[in-house]
């Protein structure tokens, strides 16, 4: 129990222990710690620079879509239309042809019957001078009455 | 039988004293011998059990140490870095001055001393019994319950209290801190010089006879729980050595704690 030289091995002991600790055993671990604190920091940054690049992307993709969603809504919209247009232009075509036709054989009928109408009325004209050397029992001069026939004709 | 029983404490407490005795290096015998010897004798297992707990720290740490990495932790590079950063938390919020001593001496000083006080766990017999059996009379094998080890700590800490004090004040500015603190009045620097030079020696003696004091009482105690009846040591034995569970390393705590605060103090100028 008594205090004796065992006081100065202790204190020795004890030096050199710390010296050792202080040399070679504290730096490297707490250097590897430090390196360590550093990164798993950098690890995290990193982790949330990701997901907010992740965000920025889904949102980006997100306004993608939707932009592409409309110009297809746009597309298909317009081909509607477009599609519409041409059967509405066939249709006013084919009407119109249809019409065109309608007027065409409409003209060529009227032709006709004024052909027919001229044509009979030059028969009743002719008729007409017939019956009346008939009647007169002479000719009539076509020339001489040719106005009168004519004129005739025009009324019938 | 009381007789005995002293003879069995006594022999517990005894030292493996190694010195010059009538003239020749002997280990000593008896008690009576190891006083005798006086200053210029060593305690042989003190010093063994020290060294031997010093290396142990040591090589854990420095084998560690050699493979340190950033990496995943695994193992014993766990514990090692959950009481590094222990230490080093402990001195960051305690010490303010820059050192690159301070937090290894601190490392230093807290394992070493748990490493020493956790020997308390080995039953008291064990060793000197073992030590008996090999002729050796005596072996007292917690080097804290021994206050040559606890002096020999808290005077290396004292030493340093006395260097940073000079060198970080220089020697004007110790002289005039113990001059003049607490009381700054000329009149008053010979009460001053008293109470601090007092204060500054007080610091050794309380770190040393805390820790030699708690180990050896806990000792005491355990040594008179092996003189109860076999049958019954348990029941004492257990809740004492689960107590020391709180007593092992609250006692190095507080010794590297107040070794840090010390030096703290020594490092301010006022």
């Amino acid at each position: 129990m008594a205090i004796n030289m065992t006081l100065i091995g202790q204190l020795i002991a004890f030096a050199i222990f710390t010296w050792f600790c202080m040399k070679f055993v504290w730096p490297p671990i707490t250097n590897a710690m430090d390196a360590r604190q550093k990164k798993i920091a950098e690890g995290l940054d990193a982790a949330g620079r990701a997901e907010r690049d992740l965000k920025l992307a889904q949102e980006k993709a997100a306004e993608m879509l939707r932009e592409t969603k409309q110009a297809a809504a746009e597309i298909i919209e317009k081909a509607n239309k477009t599609g519409n247009d041409i059967v509405e232009e066939a249709r006013q075509h084919a009407r119109n042809e249809g019409e065109r036709l309608i007027a065409g054989a409409k003209a060529e009928i009227d032709l006709e019957v004024n052909r027919i109408k001229e044509d009979l009325r030059k028969q009743v004209s002719v008729l007409a001078v017939a019956g009346a050397e008939k009647i007169l029992g002479a000719t009539v001069d076509a020339k001489a009455h040719n106005k009168l026939v004519e004129q005739l004709a025009a009324e019938l | 039988m009381a007789n005995s029983n002293a003879e069995y404490i006594q022999h517990h407490l005894q030292n493996l004293t190694f010195g010059k005795i009538d003239g020749t290096w002997r280990i000593a015998e008896t008690t009576q011998e190891a006083l005798d010897m006086g200053f210029w004798a060593i305690h042989l297992d003190t010093m063994a059990m020290s060294l031997l707990m010093g290396f142990v720290f040591l090589f854990i740490f420095r084998k560690i140490a050699k493979r340190a990495n950033s990496g995943v932790p695994t193992g014993m590079q766990g514990f090692v870095e959950v009481t590094v950063e222990f230490v080093q938390n402990m001195v960051r919020d305690t010490f303010y001055g820059r050192s690159p001593l301070i937090a290894p001496l601190a490392l230093t000083i807290f394992m070493w001393i748990l490493l020493m006080n956790s020997l308390k766990w080995i039953p008291v017999d064990v060793i000197p019994s073992i030590a008996a059996a090999i002729g050796i009379p005596s072996f007292k094998y917690v080097p804290t319950a021994d206050p040559n080890a606890t002096f020999g700590m808290s005077i290396g800490v004292f030493m340093l209290i006395i260097f940073y004090s000079f060198k970080v004040k220089g020697v004007g500015g110790f002289s005039k801190e113990l001059a003049f603190t607490p009381f700054n009045h000329w009149s008053l620097i010979p009460v001053n010089l008293v109470l601090e030079i007092l204060g500054l020696l007080t610091k050794p003696f309380s770190l040393a006879l805390r820790l030699f004091g708690n180990m050896y009482a806990g000792e005491v105690v355990f040594i008179l729980i092996a003189l109860l009846p076999f049958w019954i040591q348990w029941s004492l034995y257990g809740p004492w050595a689960i107590f020391h569970i709180l007593v092992i390393p609250l006692q190095a705590f507080i010794f590297m704690v107040l070794s840090i605060v010390y030096l703290s103090a020594a490092h301010e100028s006022h």
